[in-house]
């Protein structure tokens, strides 16, 4: 079933992708006409002595209070004149976070600073800090609003009202923020405090410091489910930075100059397309402003070059072409039997009506099951695992998903037998096209909402999807559908992702990493809303399975 | 046959009451694609509460049912959800009664059509048996209980349902052969959303065709029964009105549910073809424009009455349609009305040119809606033509696949009075064109 079409476009695909790095396909970044211009800002920041003195104050309270020193944080912004409230939360984490050793997390007041509503227009700024993942040594750079506070408090002629958030439990924190100031409660997280208003929020910039000393920043654009922002607002930042001499990196990659050659590109791009299958939910909240002509659909191969929408989905489009030729090759020789009067064959030719669909049914229902499992049993049952296996709840949930995962592959695959006429080529025929369809359908919905899993999702499974049938190399086909599944597409490309970054990964810390991965895009779903987890289980899973059951039919 | 529907029934009312108790309920009510202003649930219990508080619930620009809803509504309120679960059984059971009934009418005109020697001989292989005639009408049940449009406008209480009831019913009637409750139920029908006054001719042509009485323009017997029967249905309309008003004592539904459903205020995007037209539309011409695109529904009635006077109930099929279709403020309950006839035309499969494709790109576009309108609403990223595009396509898609039976039962017909095998004068082979 190689059909040379196919293929051709597979590596069309793929060859296109790979081209996104070169000068024709991925122009030069530049401000739209509506862009917040940068053009009336006063850049210099003239409190730098300052700045200095309340990061070391700031130092020496966190340590006496041992976490975020909130009173001291109010009383230094009211003495700079700017109005400080407070906002204590609770959220309960449905299982245990070992990375952050949390279960519950209470957060600590979060003071919010806002500048005195001098102009009438109401549109915010938002600046968060908050804790650095990796260095236990926090943000002594926590001053770095303080200190800059009083350049508002300076200045006399705003056109927009500042708010700073500082926060603990990053996304957590912004999320509860977030939620009381627009006064709904979609997750469950418990707050109280009155907060000051400001008018609805125009755009926002999230800062991490982790240290005194800036060296670079690096800009993550990526949000929840892969929604980037406005592309405008990266340029600004860009642009700032470049003015300034400071170094922007992205992805940790710094970019270069002009002539680039397409292997590291390749591995930037690639990385980053990996870092997002990993953490499928970035850290970091994203604001989107609602300006015209500007890009919201966009690939960033460096700070400086972006690819719009309209050239990298053709290179989609060829892969999702590899399944519309299977697609259309089969049911072309089936329309082909079933249209005799058009070209006047002889009466009586036996006729095939449509092709038994109820037979069907069986194999549909139970994948569709197992995947409802997938999504539900772990969380649920994680109290029962813990009572009968000495793991603590987060690797049983972990472990609970991957033993489902695993046992969805041993399920019967004879179940279509049950129906008359279940058990003939037809049958499977039918349902490599039903699956073949279902996947498409759901990459090309994937693709929408974010490019970059819905490419990596195609690029692995299409050719697994378009090859297997139950009369061919078994052992062969077998292997390789089980490397295209997505579960071990995301093993890989941790490994993959480990060697691009040139800190490779020994088989068991990359264990370890998958399976902190697996925990962490749970987490994620239930606490932020991440599309990732239920995608796969209740989606690219069940549609993988039954090609699963189509390579074993019997 | 009792036992396989009731199994069926009770298979829809599971998935229905599962749905109910889930969290997806409240995201699929405000879905625009399955509740429209017409008929969304949330503007029912908005009217109720204005007629609690003694305000007349159209005084606001909210409230677009019609005076029989509220009432029924009124006193079944706690009950709302099995009641959108029983008008759900109860199309169900109308529609497979009359499927029952209409296929053994279909049986009596082949057997007589073959006596009677109207057919070529050659077509042995088109004529229709009662095997595979005796699970249409639990095939029609089960497409439309378990049509996934269906679940979703139920789970969503729009009203719909209860239009689409309505209609079933009238179809019961019509097929049943009874004038004065098929006058009724098409008055009922009427009343709630205008539009199905388009279905008049073709119960017309189908009472006519059962009492035996030739559609000619000057035979007195023609105009006698036609006077009869407009008769009865503009009677029972202007009882039905007059009743609406003597209910809340005020002719003010008649501009909130007409005046509405025909000038197209709301702008609400949805799955039909109006909204983004006029939202992009010059004051000026608006009115031209509104008057162009409900003429359009109505207007398709005569030719096609013309070409399928012999054939009433695909005729009907296709008029209901061309409704969902084209009909101001259409939404997914609509289109699984008339998908429920498929299983009817089952035996046009070999005619269909572009089932799959089409069918494939329904498919689709349903998937995309809420994809774009994530990504439109809340992700910001989008914008309203990206839905509008899904929108078009999906209309296209839905005409083209209308389009396609009704060029495959035209094929159908004149094989069956030509012959498979068509041959020109000179003996070669022939096509067979739709002009």
């Amino acid at each position: 079933l190689s059909c040379p079409r196919s293929t051709l476009s597979y590596v069309a695909g793929l060859g296109w992708f790979l081209a996104l790095a070169f000068q024709p396909l991925a122009p030069r970044t530049y401000m739209s006409e509506n862009a917040m211009g940068s053009t009336m800002v006063e850049e210099q920041f003239l409190f730098g002595e300052r700045a200095l003195s309340y990061a070391r104050e700031f130092a020496g309270h966190k340590k006496k209070a041992g976490g975020m020193p909130v009173a001291w944080l109010e009383k230094t912004m009211w003495n700079l004149g700017l109005e400080v409230h407070r906002q204590p939360f609770s959220r309960t984490l449905p299982f245990p976070d070992e990375t952050r050793e949390r279960y519950v997390r209470t957060g600590p007041p979060a003071p919010q600073t806002l500048t005195p509503p001098w102009a009438g227009l109401c549109r915010g700024c938002a600046r968060r800090q908050g804790r650095d993942r990796a260095p236990p040594r926090l943000c002594q750079g926590r001053d770095r609003s303080a200190a800059a506070a009083p350049l508002p408090a300076g200045q006399i002629y705003w056109a927009k009202d500042i708010i700073f958030l500082v926060n603990e439990h990053d996304l957590l924190g912004m999320e509860a923020w977030l939620e009381a100031y627009h006064d709904v409660n979609i997750t469950e997280v418990r707050s109280e405090g009155t907060l000051g208003r400001a008018g609805a929020i125009q755009a926002a910039v999230a800062l991490e410091l982790s240290s005194d000393v800036i060296t670079s920043f690096d800009v993550a654009v990526e949000g929840l489910n892969g929604q980037l922002p406005n592309l405008d607002l990266l340029n600004l930042f860009h642009a700032f930075c470049q003015k300034n001499g400071l170094l922007c990196t992205i992805q940790g990659k710094v970019s270069r100059p002009a002539r680039r050659t397409a292997v590291p590109w390749v591995a930037q791009v690639a990385s980053s397309i990996l870092a997002r299958v990993r953490d499928s939910a970035a850290s970091r909240p994203r604001a989107v402003t609602r300006l015209h002509q500007s890009y919201f659909f966009y690939l960033l191969p460096s700070l400086s070059r972006f690819v719009s929408i309209g050239v990298y989905m053709p290179a989609f489009g060829f892969l999702i072409l590899v399944l519309v030729l299977k697609i259309s090759f089969w049911v072309g020789g089936w329309e082909g039997g079933a249209t005799p009067a058009r070209t006047g064959l002889t009466p009586g030719s036996p006729q095939e009506s449509r092709p038994g669909l109820l037979a069907l049914v069986p194999p549909l229902l139970i994948c569709h099951a197992t995947g409802l499992a997938l999504y539900f049993l772990p969380v649920l049952g994680q109290h029962v695992a813990t009572q009968h296996f000495p793991v603590s709840e987060s690797e049983a949930v972990v472990l609970t998903v991957i033993a489902i995962y695993v046992a969805g592959m041993a399920l019967p695959h004879n179940t279509h037998r049950v129906l008359a006429g279940g058990g003939s080529d037809r049958g499977w025929m039918t349902l490599k096209l039903l699956a073949l369809l279902y996947l498409a359908v759901q990459l090309g919905c994937l693709a929408l909402l974010n490019f970059s899993l819905g490419f990596l999702l195609a690029a692995t499974m299409v050719p697994a999807a378009a090859a297997v049938q139950p009369n061919g190399p078994k052992v062969l086909l077998a292997v390789l559908l089980v490397l295209a599944t997505p579960a071990v597409t995301l093993l890989l490309g941790i490994f993959l992702q480990r060697e691009l970054v040139e800190a490779p990964a020994a088989a068991a810390e990359g264990w370890q990493l998958f399976l902190a991965a697996v925990a962490e895009g749970l987490l994620q779903h239930h606490l932020y809303g991440s599309l990732l987890f239920p995608f796969l289980a209740l989606c690219a899973y069940p549609c993988w399975l039954l090609l699963w059951n189509v390579l074993f039919w019997k | 046959m009792a036992a396989p529907l009731v199994l069926v029934v009770l298979v829809a009312v599971t998935v229905r009451a599962v749905l109910y108790r889930s969290s997806l309920a409240a995201f699929i009510s405000e879905r625009v694609e399955v509740a429209s202003p017409l008929n969304a649930w949330k503007r029912v219990v908005e009217g109720l509460a204005l007629l609690d508080l003694g305000v007349s619930p159209y005084s606001g620009a909210i409230f677009h049912e019609t005076p029989l809803i509220i009432y029924l509504f009124h006193f079944l309120i706690e009950y709302a959800e099995l009641v959108f679960m029983i008008t759900d059984v109860l199309t169900a059971v109308a529609l497979y009664l009359a499927i029952q009934d209409f296929n053994k009418v279909v049986f009596k005109k082949q057997k007589l059509l073959i006596e009677l020697d109207k057919y070529a001989p050659d077509v042995a292989e088109l004529i229709r048996t009662p095997m595979e005639m005796h699970y249409i009408p639990l095939k029609v049940a089960l497409f439309y209980l378990l049509n996934p449009y269906t679940v979703m406008s139920c789970v969503a209480k729009s009203t719909c349902a209860i239009n689409n009831t309505v209609i079933a019913f009238f179809i019961l009637a019509t097929i049943k052969g009874s004038a004065f409750l098929s006058a009724v139920f098409l008055a009922l029908a009427t009343y709630q959303s205008l539009y199905p006054l388009t279905l008049f001719a073709p119960a017309l042509l189908y009472l006519l065709q059962r009492q035996f009485i030739p559609i000619k323009l000057k035979s007195k017997s023609f105009w006698l029964y036609t006077m009869q029967y407009a008769a009865l249905y503009l009677c029972s309309l202007v009882v039905i009105i007059c009743l609406s008003f003597f209910l809340l004592n005020s002719w003010d539904f008649i501009p909130s549910v007409y005046g509405f459903i025909l000038s197209v205020p709301d702008l609400t995007p949805n799955i039909g073809l109006f909204w983004y037209f006029f939202a992009e539309m010059f004051e000026h011409f608006s009115l031209f424009f509104v008057c162009v695109f409900q003429i359009n529904v109505f207007f398709y009635t005569i030719p096609l009455a013309i070409k399928l006077k012999e054939h009433p109930v695909f005729f009907m099929f296709v008029q209901i349609a061309i409704i969902s279709i084209f009909k101001s403020y259409p939404t997914v309950g609509d289109i699984a009305l008339y998908m429920a006839f498929l299983p009817v035309w089952s035996h046009l499969y070999r005619f269909l040119r572009n089932i799959f494709i089409l069918s494939c790109v329904l498919i689709v576009c349903s998937l995309l809606f809420p994809v774009l309108w994530h990504l439109w609403i809340y992700a910001g990223s989008a914008n309203s033509n990206f839905y509008y595009a899904i929108t078009l396509t999906f209309n296209i898609g839905q005409i083209l696949l209308i389009s396609d039976y009704f060029y495959a039962f035209l094929r159908r017909e004149y094989y069956l009075t030509h012959g498979l095998h068509l041959t020109r004068q000179d003996g070669t082979e022939a096509m067979l064109v739709l002009k």
